[in-house]
């Protein structure tokens, strides 16, 4: 791997009014690529999330130690709305979407950082294409969609930002199988179509394996293995820890 | 029926203050949960400014209204940039407590300035009126109403037509997956002081028209218009307009007839019926006509 990272961890450690969440984490994403953090509840993965997205303030957390390098330059600490400009967007845990606007302001929000106003319309373009529900669905308020729907929206909001690189927070969570499969297949379509960067966090195998080549396993806020996704799927120990079960 | 219509026409016109007042209220409240004690203040600086450039400046009246209200608005944003700002984060009660804060400031500022005597809001109408049949309209609540609905029209479409209103809107509904989407919180919190101070000097410049005058206890009328607020939802502009004209209506209505009617309720029940409105409506809707309950939990 010549090429320098879209996106890098060095020994990041990050604490929430003085209670560490995650330690120690290095981990990188290369262009193009897409990267999956899996791990049980309360290993750390959203904050990890949120200290490249810089959410962490919102939450009362901070990076103290280590740093974060986006396509080569520290942006440790920076504000979200920097981040978003210069394309890192993320889709949050539990969807988010603004409830009472309608799908296409939702949308229209997702741009908020751009002026571009062609590129914009591209964007939309596509996620309409991705999502061919949603341009029924334009003008109904994003809060009445079914789960799926709105996970559709939350994604297709993140992606009117133009990122290079989409942050994923369970994007499977609460929706049925057919439905994950079909968001999943929708983000390898934006994959191969924008050559995006990814970096999910799941607990849903099916996601991870369909949309990540690479993963990290994270524990207790530290990363406690990394390799190809297949291969961690099938490993008896990690899917002990990763489902939490004795399997 | 002959004074049915001149109270209703005085209860828009109130209505219309009400209104604004309770946009300027709601603004803030939508983005920040926070209630904005120094409104009542804000409206009264912004009548005095207006008034003292029109009086003592000899400016136009229009000028003068513009400059006042670009000057309110401007002090309502430097207040948040350089005292709200910093407690963002805090509870919101940090912040409540330093509206109440800046409320107390400016009611002691405005008599050292301007001293204490009532005076003119300078505006072009006076006690100037118009015959329509045999009732008769001062041009000064002509003018209220015109006003208010301009400033709720172009409210209206700043939300829906604007990127900051969208941003405004977003901030309400979530304000996480508005940070999240790249909207900065700080400018979309400026923007609505910006607002709130704006509108509340366009209602204490109509508030200080005849028969009424422009005097440091003006700001008082916030409170009677927490009933609007209430009555419409706090989070809720429609509300706020719905309920500032109702309020403005129903008070009208009874300082009309109750005195004839029910005399034994005594003179001044008028300035309590906005609030029995509002006890009754939050018995039936807690919400109020148009406010929206909490989301629930996943």
């Amino acid at each position: 791997m010549t090429e320098e990272p879209v996106l890098e961890l060095r020994s990041v450690r990050v604490v929430y009014g003085g209670v560490l969440a995650v330690d120690d984490i290095s981990l990188a994403v290369e262009p193009g690529h897409a990267v999956c953090l899996l791990g049980p509840n309360g290993a750390g993965k959203t904050t990890i999330l949120r200290a490249v997205s810089g959410l962490l303030g919102f939450h009362g957390g901070r990076v103290v130690a280590g740093n974060v390098r986006y396509r080569g330059r520290d942006v440790t600490g920076a504000a979200a709305d920097r981040l978003v400009r210069l394309g890192i967007c993320q889709v949050l845990e539990r969807r988010h979407v603004f409830a009472d606007l309608t799908v296409a302001d939702n949308l229209r929000a997702g741009a908020f950082a751009r002026r571009d106003r062609r590129a914009v319309a591209g964007s939309q373009d596509m996620v309409l294409d991705l999502f061919p529900v949603l341009r029924e669905r334009l003008r109904q308020q994003a809060g009445l969609l079914s789960g799926g729907e709105q996970q559709m929206v939350a994604i297709g909001r993140a992606l009117m930002g133009g990122p290079e690189l989409l942050l994923l927070d369970e994007p499977s969570l609460g929706l049925a199988p057919l439905v994950v499969a079909d968001i999943a297949e929708a983000l390898r379509e934006v994959r191969t179509r924008t050559g995006l960067s990814v970096l999910l966090v799941e607990q849903s195998s099916a996601m991870a394996g369909a949309v990540t080549e690479r993963s990290y396993l994270l524990e207790s806020g530290r990363i406690r293995a990394g390799g190809q996704t297949a291969d961690l799927l099938a490993d008896d120990q990690v899917r002990s820890v990763y489902l939490g079960a004795s399997a | 029926m002959s004074t049915f219509v001149p109270l209703l026409f005085a209860g828009v016109a109130l209505g219309a203050i009400y209104a604004l007042i309770a946009l300027g209220f709601t603004v803030v409240y939508r983005a920040s949960r926070v209630i904005n004690f120094a409104q009542g203040g804000l409206l009264a600086l912004g009548a005095f400014v207006t008034s003292w450039m029109v009086l003592d400046e000899h400016l136009p009246f229009w000028a003068a209204f513009v400059c006042g209200t670009l000057l309110t608005g401007l002090l309502g944003l430097a207040f948040q940039l350089w005292v709200v700002r910093f407690a963002i984060g805090r509870p919101e009660f940090t912040i409540v407590m330093l509206t109440l804060g800046l409320a107390s400031v400016i009611g002691g500022v405005l008599p050292t300035l301007f001293g204490n005597n009532p005076r003119s809001n300078g505006d072009v109408w006076g006690a100037s009126s118009v015959h329509v049949g045999s009732y008769q309209f001062f041009w000064v609540q002509i003018w209220t109403i015109i006003a208010a609905i301009v400033v709720l029209l172009v409210y209206g479409a700043f939300t829906r037509f604007t990127k900051y209103g969208l941003a405004m809107r977003g901030t309400a509904l979530d304000p996480e997956a508005a940070t999240a989407v790249g909207i900065p919180l700080r400018r979309v919190y400026a923007t609505t002081w910006f607002i709130a101070a704006v509108v509340a000097c366009i209602g204490g410049v109509f508030l200080g028209g005849y028969p009424s005058t422009v005097n440091p206890t003006m700001g008082n009328i916030a409170l009677l218009a927490f009933p609007a607020i209430i009555l419409g939802g706090l989070d809720s502009p429609t509300g706020a307009i719905v309920g500032g004209f109702s309020i403005g209506v129903v008070q009208e209505m009874v300082q009309g007839y109750q005195p004839q009617h029910a005399a034994w309720l005594g003179n001044d029940f008028y300035l309590i019926a906005p609030y029995l409105v509002m006890i009754l409506v939050l018995l039936v809707r807690p919400y109020g006509l148009f406010g929206s309950r909490p989301a629930e939990r996943l």
